[in-house]
């Protein structure tokens, strides 16, 4: 018995020296460190998924470039109560500024509460949550700009006369509706020429999108652009396109990520298509939590502040009003410069 | 590493006073406590910020649903079954709290009925496996997709949210004012962590427990209800999931059909670190307390220590692993050495 106890013992103090020891080297490779002045610590909805990927890459570069300690933590599935636990971490760890894209609006506000209460400022980009609950929002683009950048592609590929259609998500999706509620002024009055005959609802399901653009097709035989300004939309459109005898016929744009629409542009089906640049997110967010902890913005309407580096020549950005500040135009992808990005 | 190792073979028989002190000090539980103690002194020397109030609020708050479940857990698998319908039970109590309280019911009435939903989908389980007879493994994989089914059925990809504050202090007020360590909520784990453990160690009950889980057949033989000691555990793990789902609604404020979703395995992990057999008959609670707490605090400590999400995971795996491989080790090595010493022993006396 004796034997055994020891033998017991001893396998528990090895149990727990390997604890010890990986806590220990864990300790030293991490570190939260002051440096710079600015300790800006990234949340991206979940870790692994590629469009934060190039969010935080260009996010690490631009503080590093302002003598900041960067770090990335996260979930790794895109939940709210997986958010939670890392805000609660780095309030622990009381950060300078926490730079976030929120996966639920109002349940991170009670440990956002909690960050901000010690001191830690709060920037929302890509996904806000309750403006009471962050310091400022940092949107990708404006409805406005939004539906003139889309209307302007459709217009231009189908030389801005004939008959279009909009594919949309659900038709109660917020920003889908205000979108489309500003291409329709938009349109009457630049592309008179141009008319708008469908609006159909893709709910955001491939097969659904896919279905919705063939029935989009049989009933307007005239049509000659579709707007899908949905990224499942307008990867469905495409593929239903390109292996009909529409393709190369009608017209297709939208909003879109490079990885999906690859394909597409490569073999002709779209000739381009929209949407912001993740590596400006995060590189405008970057700065926006640097002009915070400068103390040069306060997310007051009117503030002003620079970013360098950006894809576009702007670097003077102004807080508007809830306290967001709007990167500008989605940026387009075309076949030219399409594989420089990877998300 | 106790004299009950190996129920079948070895008869128990009385053990002096001193004897029992040391298998207290150097069981399986006492391996674990002394873990957590260890993993919170290299945390607090090695990583900033760790070993402060808001840590130990912070891991308790994030390990309160996991030790809630984990207790009525630890008797279901004691008694040689398995839930793994809990997390979906979770997912359906936030799902039943959200639907009613945004169809402007109270939210006591809300809670009241997800509670009871609990009941009802544990006492389907229960049904299933103690009275039909079904493996418990098959049915509540069954009722994981059902009860998750009916949660996002119910409400979609939405999230009910806004709830009232005075209710959400109520899972985050802190017992001894702002800045102390201990979430007043913990009570209610205290409450539920001392009713199952007098349940489990010193009633008739607990007793059936055990025996159920050692052998079924035999029990049934000396008179123990096997089917009713089963069917009112998993009433129980149904109850308890739920009271966990309305604990994560308020202290998450978002009632969504994806709540707490393959949450069951975090549960399962805390029960087996904590020194409960997988194959039924073994285990108890203050090992389980423990368990769930090193599972929290590991995790906490790497999460400090800017440690990423999925090294957390792996190092948890590990950490299971290596909790169910030790004592299969050491039950190994001792019954070896037995063995080597009644064979030396033999050899010995034949060769005098």
């Amino acid at each position: 018995m004796a034997l055994l106890h020891s033998r017991g013992r001893r396998l528990a103090t090895i149990a727990g020296l390997a604890v010890t020891l990986t806590v220990a080297a864990a300790g030293c490779s991490g570190g939260s460190g002051d440096d710079g002045g600015y300790d800006i610590a990234f949340l991206p909805k979940n870790l692994g998924n590629p469009y934060f990927e190039a969010s935080d890459k260009a996010a690490e570069k631009a503080v590093k470039g302002f003598g900041g300690s960067f770090k990335e933590v996260g979930p790794s599935e895109a939940t709210a109560d997986g958010q939670v636990t890392y805000i609660n971490t780095l309030t622990q760890q009381s950060v300078g500024a926490i730079v976030l894209s929120a996966n639920d609006t109002s349940a991170l506000c009670d440990a956002l509460d909690e960050a901000r209460d010690a001191g830690i400022k709060v920037v929302t980009f890509d996904s806000d949550v309750d403006k009471e609950c962050r310091d400022v929002y940092v949107s990708a683009s404006s409805p406005k700009l939004i539906a003139r950048n889309q209307i302007d592609l459709i217009a231009d590929q189908v030389g801005g006369k004939g008959e279009i259609a909009i594919l949309s998500a659900t038709a109660n999706a917020t920003n889908q509706n205000a979108w489309i509620d500003e291409m329709k002024p938009y349109l009457k009055s630049e592309y008179p020429d141009m008319k708008l005959v469908d609006v159909v609802y893709g709910d955001d399901d491939d097969q659904t999108s896919y279905d919705k653009t063939e029935a989009l097709l049989s009933s307007h035989p005239d049509l000659a652009g579709i707007v899908s300004p949905t990224t499942v939309g307008v990867a469905a459109a495409a593929r239903y396109l390109s292996t009909s005898e529409f393709k190369g016929k009608v017209a297709l744009t939208g909003l879109g990520t490079p990885n999906d629409m690859r394909e597409y542009v490569d073999n002709g089906t779209v000739t381009s298509f929209a949407l912001w640049n993740p590596e400006d997110l995060g590189i405008l967010a970057s700065y926006t939590a640097k002009a915070l902890l400068d103390e040069d913005i306060t997310g007051k309407k009117g503030d002003t502040f620079s970013a360098k580096g950006l894809s576009s020549d702007t670097t003077k950005f102004t807080v508007g009003s809830d306290g967001v500040i709007t990167l500008g135009e989605p940026f387009v992808f075309d076949k030219d410069n399409i594989d420089d990005f990877d998300f | 590493m106790t004299t009950t190792l190996d129920p079948v073979r070895q008869t128990p028989k009385p053990r002096p006073a001193a004897q029992r002190w040391r298998s207290l000090l150097l069981g399986r539980d006492a391996a674990v406590i002394g873990l957590v103690a260890l993993v919170w002194i290299a945390g607090s020397v090695f990583v900033d910020n760790f070993g402060k109030p808001n840590t130990v609020y912070f891991l308790l708050l994030d390990a309160l649903p996991i030790l809630l479940i984990a207790m009525p857990m630890t008797m279901v698998i004691i008694s040689a079954e398995i839930d793994l319908s809990v997390a979906s039970m979770l997912g359906l109590s936030s799902v039943v709290v959200g639907v009613l309280f945004q169809g402007g019911w109270p939210i006591w009435a809300a809670v009241a009925v997800a509670l009871a939903v609990g009941l009802v989908g544990g006492a389907l389980n229960g049904f299933l496996v103690a009275t039909v007879g079904l493996p418990s493994l098959a049915v509540t994989v069954a009722t994981l997709a059902l009860f998750r089914g009916i949660a996002v059925g119910l409400l979609g990809t939405k999230a009910v949210t806004g709830f009232p504050d005075e209710h959400k202090d109520l899972v985050s007020d802190r017992l001894f004012g702002p800045g102390t360590a201990i979430p007043g909520i913990l009570l209610v784990f205290v409450v539920l962590a001392i009713g199952f453990g007098v349940l489990l160690h010193f009633t008739p009950f607990g007793r059936a427990t055990y025996a159920a889980g050692m052998s079924a057949r035999t029990s049934r033989f000396s008179g123990v209800n096997v089917p009713a000691v089963k069917f009112w555990l998993f009433v129980a793990t149904g109850f308890v999931s739920a009271l966990a789902g309305v604990y994560w609604t308020l202290r998450y404020d978002s009632a969504r059909g994806d709540n707490a979703a393959g949450f069951e395995l975090a549960v399962v992990a805390a029960v087996l670190v904590g020194g409960v057999s997988i194959f039924g008959g073994r285990g108890a609670i203050p090992g389980v307390i423990a368990g769930a707490l090193l599972i929290g605090e590991l995790r906490a400590v790497l999460r400090l220590a800017d440690v990423s999400a999925d090294a957390i995971n792996i190092a948890t795996g590990v950490l299971l692993i290596v909790s169910v491989i030790v004592p299969r080790l050491v039950t190994g090595l001792h019954g070896r050495w037995r063995r080597a010493r009644r064979s030396g022993l033999e050899s010995t006396s034949s060769s005098d």
